[in-house]
């Protein structure tokens, strides 16, 4: 349902034959020598990649040199998920490759990489067939040159670790890469090389050190804030009242201009519209930018939402889901409800709300651009979408997308923060400004999050109807919140059945697994959100916050239909009709998430009875995308202290089935940061709009998990022989839900607001 | 003229007085390991050594530590091979590892002062350094990994 419309056909990433042949040593990004490069860190021990000779080119995705050295072009971004590892496995695998042999790089935004996007745990998931036929194809090539070089027949020959043996014979890579391999592939051939079978893989599924672990622990890696250019002078923005709509009406920089290294203040001109009312301050170093730009007075007309706060979001979207010729409806197979809940023996209705939540990420904001002597803009700066980040800066410097080179930099965090680049946007204003001089801007921890893109606060309305033996009958699914898809790049908004669009990053989630007769899932865009701040893709977008509802509700249904709620779920998991899956990765369906959520429940041995206080909660999601299922399963155990209302996780138990797992260690990470991800935003994360400013503004009050806040958390993959699917954001999405079913049956209230505080707590158990 | 030691080298910086010891570190000396993350000490991304305590440096005004003796992530083994390096290398501790160095400067700081810490000790301790990513359950493992490989070391220099 939700796959981004051709994020396949324009990734490049299509079978259109594939080309062999010799080029000259590329000089691939041409970096300024007085600047830093991002791509010499991503390799092991922080060495400089290799120029050694003739270059063997099989793909535009991985090269080959005499040496026998094999550098993988990476087009994702790396923020913490080893990205460039487990894509570099699966190719090498494929090529049969020696593993100590391959570097990874990670690309520039050169159009000739297509659509660059890292964002919905799609990386490995789409890479997996593409990069095993790239390694076929790099692998029968040298074998037929292997076998043409001694004349034998090339079923004679086989490769393994780098080397092509035929007979007593053998060659390694390098060898056959000096004397020369050409080849070219038709479609229709390509299609038709031999992968390995999946039993026969050595690099996938197998232990790795990622290639990017070693200078994370030396302080080398080099993130976007560590970039530098000779000349370059420090920017400090200052921010307008509102995220949109404000308009300076005076400024002072009298007092700034006592402060040393002080140059000047410009009121920025922003075509596209990114960052109206902004001002930047321009000095010889960072501190002194900020300090003088504390000094600057500045007088603003505010947009509409200094008078917009978290409380009127909430309203306008019961308002807006009262009615019902609102929103896209989803195709969820039968959508008629009416005429079910009109007949129903019992029905239930519950409204779910989730707070604003920031991203945070560590790195602040940050850009470094300039023009360089070709007359390109250079971005230096970490990225998650370079292909929509250069459009709106096209639209911001008046020039075309060819001009603007986005250079790739380690992410100090992503979480979808970085999806969008509209952080850019004021230092390649200001560079403009100055004639194309670099110009350096970071952002305070302050200034980070009130220009955050964040989750969207929402509300959620959810209804089931069951007949006389509380047998489901029928289901329907409300929801409401700030699109940023709709905000940001509304033609990857899909329709519903109904002809609207809607935003898939809002809802997903929602068209769950469970077979449940009649289902009608509506998504509404709260239009006053999206108007009042620039909602944004946080990690497991939607479904973060739909399963939040969804996974509660299934609790409240069990309790309803008189069930326990891991038998409830178990029944209506039938993997029939359209919940039985299809395809190499979403096949089995519906009988998958059964075992992910048997398996924990298992493991946390549910149904043990526990002390006065304490309780064990279940919920489970099928992750991001339904095409894309990654089963996963919560077990949470809580101790909730009545006097204070504090909420203590005391263990987590997480089970997921992701397909096969390419990077074992790399994928057990990912599930507990996700996990724990989930756990900070259930009980600890949360904003409000307040007049048209988050509320907080730095980590004193902003309170994301600390270390002593970290339960026990045991992560288990199911052996699955499914394609990979995705890991960086399920296991974050029934992790709220399992701890709000754990603390009813500890104290017995329900709580249907994240976050869940202790003033929550101490509320709901008055009110009991 | 901000005289100091930085990763046992004198070094000098042309900056005013109440200048936070973080930036003269990353931008005049060019060691940028050493990160920011709230400019308010409170997720000890920029944590340092100074005098061999761990510090904020973003909260450390350079007139502070006139003449004392810094160290940073890239001082903290000359060869990147702090038992800490090694055991968050083994247990593939980082995932953006933004946070990472601050992280290991202030786990060093923690064996110093106790060499074998309880999971509640490492709790108190590292409780000021915030982890995005939340690799938190693999830091733990990594200090007392460290912890034990010191011990083992320190035995081996006794006999």
């Amino acid at each position: 349902m939700s796959r981004l419309p051709n994020k396949n056909k324009d990734s490049g990433m299509t079978r259109r034959g594939f080309l062999i042949a010799m080029t000259a040593v590329g000089v691939s990004f041409g970096f300024p020598r007085t600047s830093w490069s991002a791509m010499d860190p991503a390799t092991e021990g922080g060495a400089l990649l290799p120029d050694n000779g003739s270059l063997y080119e099989p793909s535009l995705w991985y090269s080959i040199d005499a040496k026998g050295k094999i550098k993988v072009n990476i087009i994702r971004a790396e923020m913490g998920q080893h990205v460039g590892t487990s894509i570099a496995r699966i190719l090498a695998d494929e090529l049969e490759a020696n593993w100590d042999d391959v570097e990874i790089v990670h690309v520039d935004s050169n159009k000739k990489w297509g659509l660059m996007v890292t964002g919905g745990s799609w990386s490995v998931s789409q890479s997996w067939s593409v990069y095993r036929q790239a390694g076929a194809a790099g692998r029968t090539a040298l074998l037929e040159a292997a076998a043409k070089k001694w004349a034998v027949p090339v079923g004679k020959c086989h490769a393994s670790n780098g080397k092509v043996i035929c007979g007593n014979k053998e060659i390694s890579y390098g060898d056959l890469i000096a004397a020369g391999v050409n080849r070219q592939f038709t479609e229709a051939e390509l299609k038709a090389l031999p992968l390995k079978p999946n039993d026969d893989l050595k690099l996938v599924g197998k232990q790795v050190t990622s290639l990017d672990i070693s200078n994370k622990t030396t302080g080398k890696t080099v993130f976007g804030i560590d970039a530098k250019i000779d000349g370059m002078v420090y920017a400090a923005p200052i921010l307008p009242p509102t995220r949109y709509g404000s308009t300076v009406t005076a400024m002072d920089d009298s007092a700034a201009k006592a402060v040393k290294g002080y140059q000047q203040t410009l009121v920025l001109e922003d075509p596209s519209q990114t960052v109206p009312g902004w001002l930047v301050v321009i000095a010889d170093s960072y501190y002194a930018a900020h300090k003088a730009a504390a000094l600057v007075k500045v007088s603003w007309q505010a947009g509409a939402a200094a008078n917009v706060s978290e409380v009127d979001i909430i309203n306008h979207g019961r308002e807006l889901l009262k009615d019902s010729s609102k929103g896209a409806i989803l195709d969820t197979g039968d959508v008629n409800t009416e005429p079910v809940f009109s007949q129903a023996a019992s029905t239930i209705e519950y409204e779910y709300l989730t707070s604003t939540v920031l991203h945070a990420q560590m790195e602040p904001l940050n850009a470094l651009v300039f023009q360089n002597e070709d007359g390109i803009w250079e971005i230096h700066s970490g990225c998650q979408w370079q292909s929509l980040t250069t459009s709106v800066l096209a639209a911001a410097l008046g020039v075309a997308e060819d001009n603007i080179l986005i250079r790739a930099y380690m992410l100090g965090g992503g979480f979808g923060r970085r999806l969008n680049g509209d952080y850019t946007v004021p230092a390649a204003l200001v560079s403009k400004a100055l004639g194309g001089k670099p110009v350096k801007l970071v952002f305070t921890r302050a200034q980070d999050l009130q220009f955050d893109s964040p989750r969207s606060a929402s509300v959620q309305q959810l209804k089931m109807a069951f007949n006389a033996d509380k047998t489901v009958i029928a289901m329907e699914h409300h929801a409401t919140a700030g699109w940023p898809t709709e905000v940001m790049i509304p033609v990857f908004m899909p329709k519903g059945v109904n002809g609207q669009s809607f935003d898939p990053f809002s809802i997903a989630g929602a068209d769950h697994w469970y077979s449940v007769g009649a289902q009608k899932v509506r998504a509404v865009s709260n239009d006053l959100a999206n108007a009042s701040f620039r909602p944004g893709w946080l990690r497991s977008v939607g479904p973060g916050w739909t399963n939040w509802a969804l996974e509660s509700f299934m609790d409240e249904a069990a309790h309803h239909a008189g069930k326990d709620p891991l038998a409830f779920r178990l029944a209506l998991l039938t993997a029939q009709g359209r919940n039985a899956g299809s395809g190499p990765i979403a096949s089995g369906g519906a009988a998958r998430q059964a075992a992910v959520l048997q398996k924990a429940a298992e493991m946390i041995g549910w149904g043990t009875a526990l002390p006065e206080g304490s309780g064990m909660g279940i919920a489970s999601t099928f992750g991001q995308e339904r095409d894309m299922p990654t089963w996963v399963a919560v077990a949470a155990q809580v101790r909730v202290d009545k006097s204070t209302g504090l909420v203590h996780v005391e263990k987590l138990q997480v089970v997921v089935d992701a397909g096969i797992i390419v990077d074992p260690n790399g994928a057990q990470a990912q599930c507990q940061g996700a996990a724990l991800w989930g756990l900070s935003m259930a009980l600890y994360e949360g904003t409000e709009l307040v007049n048209g400013k988050f509320k907080d503004s730095n980590f004193d009050s902003y309170t994301p998990l600390r270390i002593g806040q970290t339960p026990a958390i045991n992560v288990e993959f199911i052996v699955s022989p499914y394609a990979p699917s995705g890991l960086g954001e399920p296991a974050v999405t029934p992790v709220a839900p399992a701890i709000a079913n754990a603390i009813y049956q500890a104290i017995g209230v329900r709580l249907r607001k994240i976050p869940m505080t202790a003033n929550d707590v101490k509320a709901a158990l008055t009110k009991a | 003229m901000a005289k100091f030691i930085l990763n046992g080298k004198p070094v000098a910086a042309d900056v005013d007085g109440e200048t936070p010891l973080l930036w003269v570190i990353r931008d005049e000396l060019d060691m940028t390991g050493t990160k920011f993350g709230c400019g308010i000490g409170t997720c000890g991304a920029c944590t340092v050594h100074v005098g061999g305590r761990a510090t904020r440096s973003c909260v450390t005004p350079i007139s502070a530590v006139e003449g004392a003796s810094i160290t940073t992530i890239e001082g903290l083994s000359e060869t990147g091979a702090h038992p800490l390096q090694i055991s968050w290398q083994k247990h593939q501790v980082p995932q953006c590892g933004y946070c990472q160095s601050g992280q290991i400067m202030q786990a060093a700081a923690l064996l110093k002062d106790i060499p074998q810490p309880t999971d509640a000790e490492i709790d108190a301790v590292m409780s000021g350094n915030l982890c995005r990513c939340m690799t938190y359950v693999r830091i733990r493992e990594a200090i007392h990994e460290a912890a034990d490989s010191m011990k083992e070391a320190s035995h081996v220099k006794i006999a």
